[in-house]
């Protein structure tokens, strides 16, 4: 908390404590998208053309809406993947390789095992999908605990070693056997793994229900703030809390859709939408986000986990098992990152394909620091990115721009976002930044 | 130093042990196969080049305190610059130049990220990497066409030797610039007052500088260096090696450098030698690709340049001494 911060009292505090927050991020990528426009603009396109084009793709039609957040499911994921690694002083950039031997274990229990209830089949073929990268995640943290190889390099070559092994087994032994198929793709997953896609038809009703169920729950938080309680155990109280706003929430909604739809039935064709797409996959990454950050901040796996990220020096004097926790915090990093592959292949994909989801390691590293390695901070991060490369497919129909700008615009954002010295000289903000600044570059040699 | 003692530091005695072994199987090889092994030989020369092109980018870098992840970004800039100045120009000389100096701005970028505005290391070669990639697929359009590529520049009579000359002296010349940047960064870096200072600055920052060793242009100096070094790489494989640019070509070549580096222990001349084993890796996985004749995907062997790199990180990097201040931003006080 910064000097400014602590002076102001009040209701909003918290509030600021959010803007100061996202204010560096949100510079950065509008940075990013200027200097982008800027490459738009040398290369003969009209950027604010190709802006438009980028949005209408991303948000102009219910599709497109469900596409992004599709997109931006795995996206969470890696991003929480290579968040969590940051959080122990880690670089995960095999959050790729972890993914796709997600992907491909979640399809070969997909289409192998059937005449099992989607109940039971989902969830075994999301776990082991995620198990199997929390197996790959394990290797560069064993090897970076016993023999010191450094994980970016190992991780990298893993991610190689990840691809030629799926490349093998999909145009292998489990190629799609039927006649029409000749590319190298494993057979469809069974319908009773996969995670559907149920839309919600978008009434006035509904949409003043979520209005009244955001505010209850701000008022509810608010007020809680300020009642004290008589309650010892801080998980215990953050639990009551957070209750309280779901009951709030939840109650203010039921009297809203049972009563509002006597009055307005009347779908709202708002941005020519008909109804909302709520991909159950998403609001799995949602859950997913709020448990790490809960594992992050409040356990005490957690606070060993940032500490051994912050001083390892300082984390073994304080007889923290330092070895064991950068082990763990690799398997989680890789769990995460093969979940996300299973959630794609059950979700979006349907089945295993080689060069389906490349280039999502990657995309965690700019995510995570873009979320400032806060779990809950990488899902905008991730909706931001998701709605970028969904709308990149329009744009490059509509007003003739490669869809690899949207590369570029990654990489300066990644830019701007570590270099928040330029930013912050930009929009003219003294403070420091929040959090830990995240510190990984240690040498090759010390474990 | 005693020779016997000098070599009796195992250090020492695994690069022996190691080319003599080399050596042996290779003139076993040349008697009963003499194309094979030739031409295994000389795609080992050709493979190592830019790897060990990317680790002399990587040493100058690290022996200076900064660590480059981002070698893969600078070849494959470099690479694509160099090969459209070809399409442009037509002119191998300035492609090659042009490629160096994409090389040597990048290295600029890395060094005003890492010694001016002390950037994580790591997240500043990241960038590099994530724009390379980004700038390369947006501006790649497929279909170009070049006047040629780099052809091999035969050296008189010294390639009339049998086996030694078919493989060292009928080269181009960006491959056998490779070998005398070996010697000459070799020389620069432990013979001459610059490397004295390079070294001091990557071992202990402000000793140097209390010496009057300004650390920030000695960083910049060596990075910016360092990545000529990448650019080249970088034209090698597009002006010489292919001949034409394919969108991420480098497959990862940059990060082998980096393993290459640790391998050969910071060293330019060691580094050489660990450049030459994975391009031998390389040549044999080619060769056998080539046979057929094994019942082996081509996925499994094409895996083993990475695990090889794994192997000898794991085995490797306990034991080598990466420079004192590696990756550490300096603070005037």
């Amino acid at each position: 908390m910064t000097e400014e911060n602590l002076k102001q009292p009040g209701y909003f505090t918290w509030l600021n404590q959010l803007w100061l927050s996202i204010r560096v991020p949100l510079a950065a990528v509008l940075l990013a998208l200027l200097v982008g426009a800027v490459i738009l603009w040398v290369s003969g396109v009209n950027p604010l053309g190709a802006y438009a084009a980028l949005f209408e793709g991303a948000f102009g039609r219910q599709i497109y809406l469900q596409r992004t957040l599709e997109k931006a499911t795995p996206l969470i994921f890696s991003g929480l993947s290579v968040a969590f690694a940051f959080k122990a002083g880690l670089f995960n950039i095999g959050a790729q390789g972890q993914l796709l031997l997600g992907a491909l274990t979640s399809a070969i229990i997909g289409f192998t095992i059937t005449g099992l209830p989607a109940l039971i089949h989902i969830p075994l073929a999301l776990l082991g999908g995620a198990l199997v990268g929390a197996i790959f995640g394990a290797i560069p943290g064993a090897l970076k605990t016993f023999t010191g190889a450094h994980e970016v390099i190992t991780t990298i070559m893993l991610n190689y070693i990840a691809i030629n092994i799926t490349d093998y087994l999909a145009d292998g032994p489990l190629k799609d056997p039927s006649p029409s198929n000749v590319v190298a793709r494993t057979p469809s997953i069974a319908d009773s793994a996969v995670i559907s896609t149920p839309e919600i038809a978008l009434t006035f009703g509904v949409i003043i229900a979520l209005i009244v169920m955001l505010l209850t729950s701000i008022l509810v938080f608010l007020l809680f703030k300020h009642i004290k309680f008589k309650v010892k155990n801080k998980i215990l109280l953050i639990f009551i809390r957070f209750s309280f706003v779901l009951m709030a929430g939840l109650g203010a909604a039921f009297l809203v859709k049972v009563i509002a739809p006597k009055f307005y039935t009347q779908p709202l064709r708002f941005l020519s939408y008909s109804a909302i797409p709520l991909p159950i996959g998403f609001l799995i990454a949602l859950v997913v986000a709020v448990i790490v950050w809960f594992i992050l901040i409040r356990t005490t796996i957690g606070f060993e986990i940032r500490t051994v990220g912050l001083n390892q020096h300082a984390a073994k004097y304080a007889g923290i098992k330092v070895r064991l926790l950068i082990i763990l915090a690799m398997v989680i990093s890789g769990f995460l990152a093969g979940l996300g592959g299973s959630i794609e292949t059950q979700g979006i994909v349907g089945r295993f394909q080689p060069g389906f989801n490349t280039g999502l390691g990657f995309d965690g590293i700019t995510i995570a620091l873009l979320g400032r390695n806060n779990p809950l901070g990488v899902i905008p991060a991730a909706l931001l990115v998701g709605s970028m490369k969904a709308g990149s497919n329009v744009m490059q129909f509509q007003a003739g721009v490669a869809s690899q700008i949207i590369d570029v615009i990654q990489a300066l954002m990644l830019f701007f976002v570590a270099a928040d010295m330029i930013v912050r000289w930009v929009i003219r903000a003294k403070s420091k930044p929040e959090g830990e600044s995240i510190k990984l570059t240690t040498g090759w040699g010390n474990q | 130093m005693n020779l016997i003692t000098h070599l009796k530091s195992r250090n020492k005695l695994l690069p022996l042990f190691l080319s003599m072994i080399g050596f042996i199987v290779t003139i076993i090889a040349f008697n009963l196969e003499p194309n094979i092994t030739q031409s295994i030989l000389r795609s080992t020369i050709r493979q190592s080049t830019p790897i060990v092109l990317g680790a002399l980018c990587g040493i100058l870098c690290e022996r200076s305190g900064i660590v480059n992840i981002g070698i893969e970004g600078q070849m494959l800039l470099s690479a694509f610059i160099g090969f459209m100045t070809n399409v442009w120009t037509g002119n191998l000389f300035i492609s090659v130049l042009a490629g160096m100096i994409t090389g040597a701005l990048l290295g600029l970028l890395l060094a005003f990220m890492s010694v001016t505005l002390k950037l994580d290391q790591i997240i500043g070669g990241t960038v590099i990497n994530i724009l390379a990639l980004g700038l390369t697929g947006y501006f790649y359009t497929s279909g170009l066409t070049t006047a040629g590529k780099i052809q091999p520049l035969t050296l008189g009579f010294l390639a009339d030797i049998p086996l030694v000359g078919r493989v060292l002296f009928n080269n181009p010349p960006i491959t056998y610039s490779a070998i005398i940047l070996v010697f000459l960064l070799q020389f620069i870096l432990f013979k001459t007052t610059w490397g004295l200072r390079t070294r001091a600055v990557g071992e202990h920052p402000r000793a140097a500088d209390t010496l009057g060793i300004n650390v920030f242009v000695n960083r910049y100096v060596n990075v910016i260096f360092g990545g000529v070094m990448a650019g080249l790489a970088g034209a090698f494989l597009t002006l010489e090696a292919v001949g034409s640019f394919e969108r991420a070509m480098t497959n990862g070549r940059g990060f082998v450098s980096l393993a290459v580096m640790i391998f050969g222990k910071w060293n330019p001349v060691g580094a050489w030698g660990a450049a030459l084993l994975f391009g031998f890796a390389n040549a044999m996985q080619t060769q056998i690709q080539f046979w057929g004749t094994l019942n082996i995907p081509h996925q499994f062997i094409g895996m083993l340049p990475y695990l090889l790199t794994i192997i000898v990180l794991a085995g490797f990097v306990g034991r080598a001494r990466p420079p004192a201040a590696d990756g550490v931003p300096y603070e005037k006080e």
